[in-house]
Formats: structure tokens, C-alpha cells, sequence
């Protein structure tokens, strides 16, 4: 694959200093600032209504910014009209045009460059073998899959050579299996091209797999970026403790003092050698793999852990282990994962949840964005 | 009565077939066939009485009267100013067809892009002309085009010399292009709403201009529309009588006038009846010349 990679460390740096986007009286993005690396990876992940689609289409200069400064490769591109920018850009619906065969949808972006013919062939070709499309040069864009439609699409916003390609939702459409080896793929391309990779998405688990780091978007503001294993061991809110993978959430009647915070939770009271900095109502976070689950009637193996009643509620198999729902005695929930070879439990066995005081991740139980832990 | 009772013993045979369409054979197919065919058997009817009965008898007539032979092509061919007439017609057929879709090409894309209100708006704009008839639409031409007409004191206002607009083939390409112009607008729509803006949108991040954008996206995409309105209004406008007789003068007579002239004033059947054939021939050619491009556009889309 030697010859495949022209452009190897040729992505494009990307600053974003307090932009915002007004709709009318409608503010989609407020004082957004994030700084991409080139040749990052980076995934804009929330929930839909965040602004993480409004900041990829000021990027790809489909809108302009109501404020701020918005540089790609050290340039300002603040007024640029979109197909100025040289930026490719992959779409969730596809977007190839349906009256041109695949290898026309490619050669489209070099025809308006007016690259010759003969190297014009040659890039189609190099491009369509990236996404191993080779052999469907000569077929429309209906005659292909959804997934086939995609990689061609990808070809096209690639074969141009950009610094930067931005994809929005690219396998939102797709069928899971599909997008798992998809994500695969892309992630391959990242590494042969160098490009500065921008990737949006609601799918937490696909931001994973996918990122280099991983931007937090939530109701128009950036919540946390941070590399995936940040985001999930050290989230800045509670909303990035939610959002990314699995938690059980704890509230309750808090205390703190000098050593840590204590919540009473019906009655049982947990501690954590954290406090909160910033004002608010402190909840506890704790990851699934965190927390242990003990038969009600037996003892011991509790010193220096905190213990809260519950019962099973649900038991996932997931072939690695379990997953369990147990219901705590204030009604909430808590989510458990068991490794293999871990006692088992049915639905409505009474268990004791057992969970270290410095797992317990302290947060405030609202949405601002300006939280930290001490 | 009689067709409802004929019909109601096939339809309750045909329903056990029905209830399993895609597992049966030939005999779901064979039934469902017949049920098809026998609804289109009124319009067939109709269509064979007042179409087919008339046309076959028109081209009878132009080879039998007054006499057996082809002696009304003959004089029609012979004649220089019939086929000036015939060259005219599809002449001014043409400026019509050329006028409305460039009048209609962006209203219809206006269309596609406004609110639903607004559209509600625009689609009654365009079908108001259906509803008034064509002898009051074509008569308010005359008060808008005439030498002392609304456009041309509006020029005198404006201190600019007066045009000549009545019993000119302008004014009746103008005319003529009002009233045609729904026949262009709707097919153009239709076409033009299933055109998926963000390709556009697409071709920009890609490095086209907006125009660049438009002429190599939008309007191959918009084509079949064009193409399927651009026939209806040649074929209609080939056909047009009264626009052209009230609007026209001498220099812009179409070949329905001869042919009324021929008819009505002259009854000389045989020869309008070769003037109609001659029409609707040149008709048919023209079609089969644009269908293998028509034909082609439809692969292209991928609409399949």
C-alpha cells in the first residue's frame, strides 16, 4: 500500500475560539472553543440538538459563524464560501449524485479542479481501491448498497487530497454489523492518510472505537474533550459520566467536611474522600465495573467499603460476563457487570452493593459546564 | 347498471387469487389482469368513441373525398403557403415550448423551496388559468397587447416608443405561452421536489461554484421534468386555435386556422382532414425522435 499514501502527515489543524451560531433568537452553539491537531481524529459526540452538527457545518462552511474565530490550517476561513475551503466532507444520507456512475460521482471533486485525464484515471482508481470499490467503477449509485453507496462517497471526499474530512453520522444508516467493520475501516484510512479526521456522532461506543479524542457537545455548549478513557475514568459533569457508558448514579442527603462527602441514601449512608469545588448538589458516579454484588445474608469483605441494599432487578448475559440491574432501596437503579466465573444471581435475589470510597466519582447534579472535582 | 352487474361476478373470482398476490403464479396474474383491465374499460370506451372513431374517419376522408386518392396531400404539399403554415406552426410551437420553461423552470423550483403555505399560494396562481376560459384569457391578451393596450400606454408613460404586440407571432407566443404554461410548471415540479438539495450542498463542499453546482447537479437531476413538460406544451401548442386566431394576424396564422378555414368555410373535409393527418404524423415523428432521450435521462436517474 506504499503508493496509497501521498498526503501522509498533511492534516490540517483546526481552531475553534468562542464561536457561537444563532438561529433568529435561537442559540444552537454558545462560546464553543476547541483546538483539533492535525491529523487528530477527533469525534464531536452528543445527543441530537447538541451542536455538534451545527459546528461540523461551520467547519465545512455550509453556515456561517454568528461570533468567534474559526481557523482551518492556520487561516482563518471565516466568510470563505464552502467550496473554497477544500475540505471533504462525508454525509449520513450518502449524497452521490445519482446520475453519474461511481467513477464519475469520484472524478467530480478533480474535474473541477481540472486535473488532466490521465491522472484524473489514476486517482479514481487509487481512491476506489482505498474503500475496495475497484470493481464498481462502471455501476450507479442505485444499484449499490447502503454501505457500498458510503465508501464511494468516501472515495470522492477523499480523492481530492483534502487536509481535513469531516463526516457527519456517516453509518447512522447502516445495520450494526456493517458499521462495526465500517468504523474499522475508516479508522484504517485515518492511519494510511494523515488527514485531520473530524467525525460526528451519537453513538457513544463508536466515538470509542473511532477517536483520538472525543468532544462532548450538549445543549450547544462543549461539556469535556478529553481522550475516551478520560472522558469515561474522569468525566468533568455528570452529564459526560452518563452520556459515556454505563453508570449508576447516587443521591442523596450530602455532608461534607473536611475529609470527604458523605450522601444518606434511605436510610444508608456512603462516603467518598472527594468534595465538590464548585457549588451545587452533589451526586456520586460509579462505573458498572466498580461496583460488586454480595448475597444479602452473608458477611464480612465489607471493611472500608461502602455497602447499600438492593435486589436484582434484571440480568443481562453477555457472554463475557454479566450485566445486572439491581434496585436500590430509594427506588433508583444501579448497573453492575460481573466478570465470568463471579457468583451469579437470579431476578429478586436481595444483594448488597459493596463499591470503594475512591471510585465514587463526586459531581454536582445539574448541567453546568464549569464543574470540577477536587 | 348492466356493466356494474358484469362486472361483480368476475371481481368475486378473482378475490380468492387476490388474497395471495405474490405466491401466485399465472393464475394471480391472469386475475388481476383481468380485474385491471376491466377498469380501464370506460376510459377505453370513451376514449375509442370520441378519439379513435373521429380520427380514423378524419384520415378516411382525406384520402376518399371528394374522391378516392391522394389528391389532398397532393394539393397540400403543392401549395407554398400551406407548408409556410405548417413550418410556422412548429415554429411558434417552439418559441411557446422555449418561453415556458424558462418562465416555468424557476417558479417550479420556487415551489420546491418555499413554505407550505407559500405553496399553496404558488399552486393556485398557476391553476387559476384552468378556471377561466381560454376565449376570456386570450381576450384579455388583446386588452394587454393592442396598440393602445395597458403595455403599451405603460411604455408611452415611461416615454419609451410603443411596441407592436397584436397580430404579431410575438403576441402570440405570448399568449399562448400564459396559457400553457400550468402544462409546464406541474410536470416540472413533480420532478424538481424529488431533487435532493443537500447533493447541491454536496457538490459545494466538493469545490463547485454555485453555479457550477447547479448546471452539473440540479439541472441534469431537473431534466426528465423539463423534457416531459417541454412535449406536453409543443404538442398542445401544435393544436392551438383560438389564442392564435385572436392574437395572430395573416402573418401568423397556425395550420388549425387553415384547417377551420378549409372545414368550416370552404367544406372542403378532404382537405383539412390531409392537414390534420399531416399534423398529427409530424407529431409522431418529433415523439420518437425525443424518447430514446428521454428514455436514456430515465437510466441515468437510476429510477429503477
Amino acid at each position: 500500500m506504499a503508493t496509497a499514501v501521498p498526503t501522509l502527515g498533511r492534516g490540517a489543524a483546526i481552531g475553534i475560539r468562542s464561536v457561537s451560531k444563532h438561529y433568529g433568537g435561537f442559540a444552537a452553539l454558545s462560546d464553543v472553543s476547541l483546538h483539533i491537531e492535525p491529523g487528530e481524529f477527533m469525534t464531536f459526540l452528543g445527543p441530537s440538538g447538541s451542536g455538534k452538527t451545527t459546528t461540523l457545518n461551520l467547519i465545512a462552511g455550509f453556515t456561517d459563524i454568528s461570533g468567534g474565530h474559526l481557523d482551518v490550517g492556520g487561516k482563518s476561513v471565516v466568510g470563505v464560501p464552502a467550496h473554497k475551503r477544500n475540505i471533504g466532507v462525508v454525509f449520513q444520507h450518502y449524497a452521490l449524485f445519482p446520475h453519474m456512475t461511481v467513477g464519475g460521482n469520484v472524478a467530480y471533486p478533480l474535474s473541477l479542479r481540472r486535473v488532466p485525464a490521465a491522472e484524473r484515471t489514476e486517482r479514481v482508481k487509487r481512491a476506489l481501491e482505498m474503500v475496495k470499490m475497484t470493481d464498481f467503477a462502471h455501476r450507479y449509485p442505485s444499484e449499490l448498497s447502503g454501505g457500498q453507496q458510503q465508501r464511494v462517497a468516501l472515495a470522492r471526499a477523499i480523492v481530492f487530497d483534502p487536509p481535513l474530512l469531516l463526516m457527519d453520522e456517516p453509518l447512522g444508516a447502516l445495520d450494526k454489523k456493517l458499521r462495526e467493520w465500517l468504523q474499522l475501516e475508516i479508522k484504517r484510512i485515518h492511519r494510511e492518510l494523515g488527514t485531520t479526521f473530524v467525525y460526528v456522532t451519537h453513538d457513544q461506543e463508536e466515538a470509542l472505537v473511532l477517536s483520538d479524542r472525543i468532544a462532548v457537545f450538549n445543549g450547544g455548549r462543549v461539556e469535556q474533550i478529553g481522550t475516551g478513557r478520560q472522558l469515561y475514568d474522569e468525566p468533568a459533569t455528570l452529564f459526560v459520566g452518563r452520556f459515556i457508558g454505563d453508570s449508576t448514579v447516587l443521591r442523596g442527603a450530602a455532608r461534607s467536611d473536611g475529609t470527604g462527602t458523605a450522601l444518606t441514601i434511605a436510610g444508608e449512608t456512603v462516603v467518598t474522600d472527594k468534595r465538590l469545588s464548585g457549588g451545587g448538589v452533589p451526586v456520586m458516579l460509579i462505573r458498572p465495573e466498580k461496583l460488586r454484588l454480595q448475597r444479602r445474608s452473608a458477611t464480612g469483605a465489607g471493611d472500608g467499603l461502602n455497602r447499600l441494599a438492593g435486589r436484582i432487578s434484571e440480568v443481562i448475559y453477555l457472554g463475557s460476563g454479566s450485566k445486572y440491574e439491581v434496585e436500590l432501596a430509594d427506588g433508583s437503579t444501579a448497573i453492575v457487570r460481573s466478570p465470568l466465573g463471579d457468583e451469579s444471581f437470579a431476578i429478586g435475589d436481595p444483594v448488597d452493593l459493596l463499591f470503594s470510597p475512591a471510585d465514587a466519582k463526586l459531581l454536582a447534579d445539574d448541567r453546568s459546564a464549569d464543574t470540577t472535582l477536587t | 347498471m348492466s356493466g356494474s352487474d358484469a362486472s361483480t361476478p368476475a371481481r368475486s373470482d378473482a378475490n380468492p387469487d387476490r388474497g395471495s398476490p405474490r405466491s401466485g403464479g399465472s393464475a394471480g396474474r391472469a386475475a388481476l389482469f383481468r380485474e385491471g383491465w376491466l377498469l380501464v374499460l370506460p376510459a377505453l370506451v370513451v376514449l375509442c368513441a370520441v378519439m379513435a372513431y373521429p380520427l380514423a374517419s378524419i384520415a378516411v376522408r382525406s384520402i376518399s373525398q371528394p374522391e378516392w386518392g391522394l389528391q389532398n396531400y397532393a394539393w397540400f404539399f403543392g401549395t407554398p403557403v400551406n407548408l409556410t403554415v405548417l413550418q410556422r406552426t412548429f415554429t411558434i410551437s417552439a418559441w411557446v415550448t422555449v418561453v415556458c420553461v424558462l418562465c416555468a423552470y424557476p417558479y417550479a423550483y420556487v415551489m420546491t423551496v418555499v413554505g407550505p403555505t407559500l405553496r399553496v399560494v404558488l399552486i393556485l396562481c398557476v391553476m387559476v388559468p384552468f378556471w377561466v376560459s381560454g376565449v376570456v384569457r386570450t381576450l384579455s391578451w388583446v386588452l394587454l397587447l393592442q396598440d393602445s393596450g395597458a403595455i403599451n400606454s405603460a411604455l408611452r408613460g415611461l416615454g419609451l416608443p410603443p411596441v407592436r404586440l397584436i397580430r404579431t407571432q410575438t403576441g402570440v407566443v405570448i399568449g399562448m405561452a400564459q396559457v400553457l404554461l400550468p402544462f409546464m410548471i406541474l410536470p416540472m415540479y413533480s420532478v424538481m421536489k424529488g431533487i435532493d438539495l443537500r447533493l447541491v450542498q454536496a457538490a459545494r463542499s466538493l469545490g463547485a461554484r454555485p453555479s457550477r453546482a447547479f448546471f452539473s447537479v440540479y439541472l441534469p437531476l431537473s431534466l426528465p421534468g423539463v423534457y416531459a413538460g417541454a412535449i406536453i406544451v409543443f404538442i398542445l401548442a401544435l393544436g392551438f386555435y383560438i389564442t392564435p386566431a385572436l392574437l395572430g394576424g395573416p402573418r401568423s396564422t397556425m395550420l388549425s386556422t387553415l384547417v377551420q378555414t378549409q372545414v368550416l368555410s370552404l367544406l372542403q373535409w378532404g382537405r383539412g382532414g390531409a392537414m390534420g393527418v399531416v399534423l398529427l404524423v409530424a407529431t409522431l415523428v418529433l415523439l420518437a425522435l425525443a424518447a430514446p432521450l428521454m428514455r436514456q435521462r430515465h437510466k441515468k436517474t437510476g429510477a429503477r
